[in-house]
């Protein structure tokens, strides 16, 4: 079986030795200590896990790490710049859309692959693009505020 | 039957909530806290209200004495300004964390970023009994409030005797203390340089009224949510330690089986990877995840179990194994006779509601990492009940409770799931084994099927009105779901109400709410069968056999909120109403339903929910908990349910159990009533209890469906 031996995570190459066929969540978490994304069920069903890959949202615990040897690895660890968190980060903040906060990071991570392809979503937008992520605590509907206050600073920023 | 604790309202007995006296009682030195934290002021809060303070009169007790006993909580100023708080409650995602901080930065009158509060620690935090029925606000808000107060008073009076200045006219704000005629003005981290001072707290103490709160009842957000956005924060399942091991536990066929023979040749043939094999326990210890998967899954084993009843016969099991009831449950309350009142009834009304087995899936499934030191043993887990983990531990492995340290990381949420030590026992078990550190992390489908269910029950009731509409005889009886929530708060002259114990097929346990969603949905569903045999609207009749105002109150919030009495504007467009009280919190909801008979298809278009818990301590917290148990509540309402079969789960995975997704979610409006004038309750449970009945009565309005069975519509409106 391949073994991997490199990984782009985070804009840094990182070194690890994993079987081709392990998922990426473990070796997320279990090699490179990146524990931010999370185990819920295992079949990609919940999107805690979720991480990106080039960019768009991915299940990383259906994911087999031999299969994104060579593409970007976003993980919540590396979004934001130093200090500065990642608009969605900071919206999640301001809403307080979390309770338990278990689902954040790939409730987080989901939206940003959102905002990648869609800058200015609608509502149905909003909900179909987050329909695989759980939040068990009840806090949808302030998720779904974020990710709109996002949406709207980034375009500010942008302009 | 009730237990009056030291705030206003009663809590009822609920048979499920696992809640175990301490075996041992908690002593310390006070030498030893400062040691630990170095110097400063330490205040001690008595676990009860102590009848020493009573008997004298209300006065502190001197310095120095023996601390109490049973200790709930401690407070420590050290000398660089910083406070450390310490209680055996833990964050859960109800966001404790935060409103105890709050109560503290007021009465002690630091900022909340000066304040670190340890949680559920079995060596640095006393003795909590744990988290769970709604008791950490009213409990632990007003020890700590208490505290914080003490510990303002001490800080006055070391600058008073400074400055030989009159304390009543010392001011405490801002970390400082200040006289206003001199404009001397001192931190507090100066006051306490080099003292050990220990304050014993009496039950009484005077507090700042809600109305004059500034940092309580202030909407202030999550104190360590940018760990949280970061991916910073360490769960239970996030723990690691040098040289850990990962382990993978081999499970029976079935609930109740017995290993029969056990091959574990191949796994131990693979390098690094340890086999137990103990009675009925077997797993393994490897080097990784992966490894130890792969280990497992070559353990052959053979397991013998016996027939067990399964879902589609659940009703009728439940109705044929009643048991004696415990001398601890409630026995049946009798008010009237309510059997000459049936008679007497210009009608009558005689229904069986039924509730479904289900499962809590937290996000973050049960974990430990446990590692062992000799005879030595130290757990960090998932639970809400560290103290009721470190007593089956320190049982399991015999050694003394002061061998076991267990150490709870703020955890991805519980709603009453996660009581018990299991995960903690297993990975402690392989780490005796391997003689390393291992850490267990259970897998959905282990969540699913080896932690434990919200109870299911049978309830029947048979009710007599007058044609006036006033309800004259009720009687009601619960098979199994349990007590809480049992008792009606309508006024109803005659009645009786009983529990039934019964054997359960399924494991049972807490869950947010428990019983009292059972008992709610029977008894709203119930008055609104009631008010359409009277011809009367489902809310004026409710109004009408009512006089509690906090429930009336509520009620007529909601109403005026929801628009309710307002006119349909299309087909298949319905409304409904319930409320109730339980656990200190009152609460009413009002759902919108779109019901297509045709499709089935079931569509909870817009709720609004009134909510009353005493003084408000974070608004915002608050509304972010009533918005979510009706959101959690929506599952338990519409589709949730475990089905079972011969001791198997047959739907446990995320794939097979449908949880409340974002296109389910309707729009949700919480109305908040702030009574400044009474106690805090706590508010992580009752208002998840309004939502079914609601939807169900909804659905009714739209339909002409009645329906009496939790889950309303698993399988859509026409299979009904």
């Amino acid at each position: 079986m391949a073994t991997i031996t490199q990984l782009n995570v985070n804009g840094t190459s990182r070194s690890v030795s994993a079987n081709s066929q392990e998922s990426l969540l473990i070796v997320l978490r279990d090699h490179l200590g990146l524990t931010g994304s999370k185990y819920g069920c295992g079949e990609g069903q919940c999107g805690a896990c979720t991480v990106l890959i080039e960019g768009t949202a991915r299940r990383s615990c259906i994911t087999r790490v031999g299969t994104v040897a060579d593409k970007r690895i976003t993980t919540i660890e590396g979004l934001a710049t130093g200090d500065r968190l990642h608009p969605l980060q900071q919206a999640f903040l301001d809403e307080g859309a979390m309770q338990c906060a278990y689902c954040t990071s790939g409730m987080i991570m989901s939206a940003v692959s959102l905002l990648n392809g869609n800058p200015n979503p609608s509502v149905s937008d909003i909900l179909d693009s987050m329909e695989g992520n759980i939040c068990r605590c009840g806090t949808q509907p302030r998720i779904v505020a974020a990710i709109q206050k996002a949406a709207r600073n980034q375009k500010g920023a942008g302009q | 039957m009730t237990e009056k604790l030291h705030f206003d309202f009663p809590i009822e007995r609920e048979r499920y909530e696992l809640q175990e006296a301490p075996s041992y009682r908690f002593e310390t030195d006070r030498r030893e806290f400062f040691r630990y934290l170095g110097a400063g002021i330490l205040i001690v809060c008595a676990a009860k209200a102590t009848r020493a303070g009573q008997e004298s009169g209300g006065g502190r007790r001197p310095s120095g004495e023996a601390l109490p006993q049973e200790i709930s909580a401690w407070l420590h100023v050290g000398d660089d300004g910083g406070v450390t708080v310490f209680t055996g409650k833990v964050e859960v995602g109800q966001n404790i964390r935060t409103s105890l901080s709050q109560a503290v930065a007021e009465e002690l009158h630091v900022s909340v970023a000066k304040i670190q509060i340890v949680m559920g620690d079995t060596q640095l935090t006393p003795y909590d009994r744990g988290t769970f029925g709604s008791l950490s606000t009213p409990v632990m808000n007003l020890q700590l409030r208490r505290a914080a107060s003490a510990a303002r008073d001490v800080l006055i009076n070391l600058a008073a005797t400074q400055w030989q200045a009159d304390r009543t006219r010392l001011v405490a704000a801002d970390g400082r203390v200040t006289d206003p005629t001199t404009k001397k003005s001192v931190e507090y981290a100066a006051l306490v340089k080099g003292q050990q001072l220990t304050e014993s707290l009496p039950a009484v103490d005077p507090l700042a009224p809600a109305a004059e709160w500034t940092v309580a009842g202030q909407s202030l957000p999550k104190v360590d949510g940018r760990d949280f956005v970061t991916g910073k924060h360490q769960y239970p399942s996030d723990q690691k330690i040098a040289d850990m091991l990962y382990g993978k536990i081999v499970r029976p066929n079935a609930f109740g089986a017995t290993l029969i023979s056990v091959d574990t040749r191949a796994a131990e043939q693979i390098p690094g990877v340890t086999v137990v094999h103990d009675g009925n326990f077997v797993g393994v210890a490897g080097p990784s995840e992966t490894i130890s998967q792969t280990a497992a899954a070559t353990i052959r084993a053979e397991w013998k179990s016996d027939r067990q009843p399964s879902s589609k016969e659940l009703f009728e099991y439940l109705k044929k194994n009643v048991l004696p009831r415990d001398p601890d449950d409630t026995p049946p309350q009798i008010v009237g006779a309510v059997e000459t009142a049936l008679v007497a009834a210009d009608h009558r009304l005689q229904q069986t509601y039924t509730v479904a087995y289900i499962a809590h899936a937290p996000l973050e499934p049960r974990a430990a990492l446990a590692q062992w030191n000799g005879d030595r043993l130290k757990v960090w887990t998932g639970t809400q009940r560290p103290f009721g983990v470190r007593s089956e531990l320190a049982s399991t492995f015999h050694i003394p409770e002061d061998h076991v340290r267990v150490l709870m990381p703020d955890m991805g949420s519980g709603y009453g799931g996660k009581h018990t030590g299991e995960t903690a026992i297993e990975a402690a078990r392989l780490a005796r084994a391997a003689n390393r550190p291992v850490k267990l992390t259970w897998t959905r489908e282990e969540e699913f099927s080896w932690a434990y269910f919200r109870p299911a029950g049978v309830i029947e009731i048979t009710s007599g009105m007058r044609k006036d509409g006033s309800v004259t005889a009720w009687e009601f009886h619960n098979y199994n779901s349990g007590e809480a929530g049992i008792r009606t708060y309508y006024d109803i002259p005659n009645q009786k109400i009983e529990f039934h114990p019964t054997k359960s097929p399924l494991r049972q346990g807490s869950y947010r709410g428990l019983a009292a969603t059972a008992n709610h949905f029977a008894r709203e569903t119930h008055m609104d069968e009631l008010a359409h045999v009277a011809g009367m609207d489902p809310l004026e009749f409710r109004l009408r056999n009512l006089q509690d105002e906090r429930l009336k109150a509520v009620f007529t919030a909601a109403a005026q909120k929801f628009n309710w009495g307002r006119a349909k504007t299309g087909a298949g467009q319905g409304f409904g109403i319930a409320g109730g009280c339980d656990k200190g919190g009152y609460f009413a909801t009002c759902a919108e339903v779109s019901a297509d008979r045709q499709s089935g298809d079931v569509k909870v278009v817009r709720v609004v929910t009134a909510f009353e818990c005493g003084a408000i301590v974070n608004p915002d917290g608050l509304r972010n908990q009533v918005m979510g148990a009706n959101i959690m509540g929506l599952g338990g309402a519409l589709f949730e349910a475990i089905e079972f079969e011969d001791g198997r789960i047959l739907n446990g995975r995320f794939s097979k159990y449908r949880l409340p997704r974002f296109s389910d979610v309707p729009e949700i409006e919480v109305v908040l009533l702030d009574r400044k004038d009474l106690p805090s309750a706590g508010a992580g449970e009752s208002p998840i209890e309004g939502i079914a009945p609601a939807i169900g009565n909804a659905i009714f309005n739209a339909s002409g469906v009645r329906l009496r069975s939790m889950p309303l519509v698993p399988d859509g409106l026409k299979s009904a």
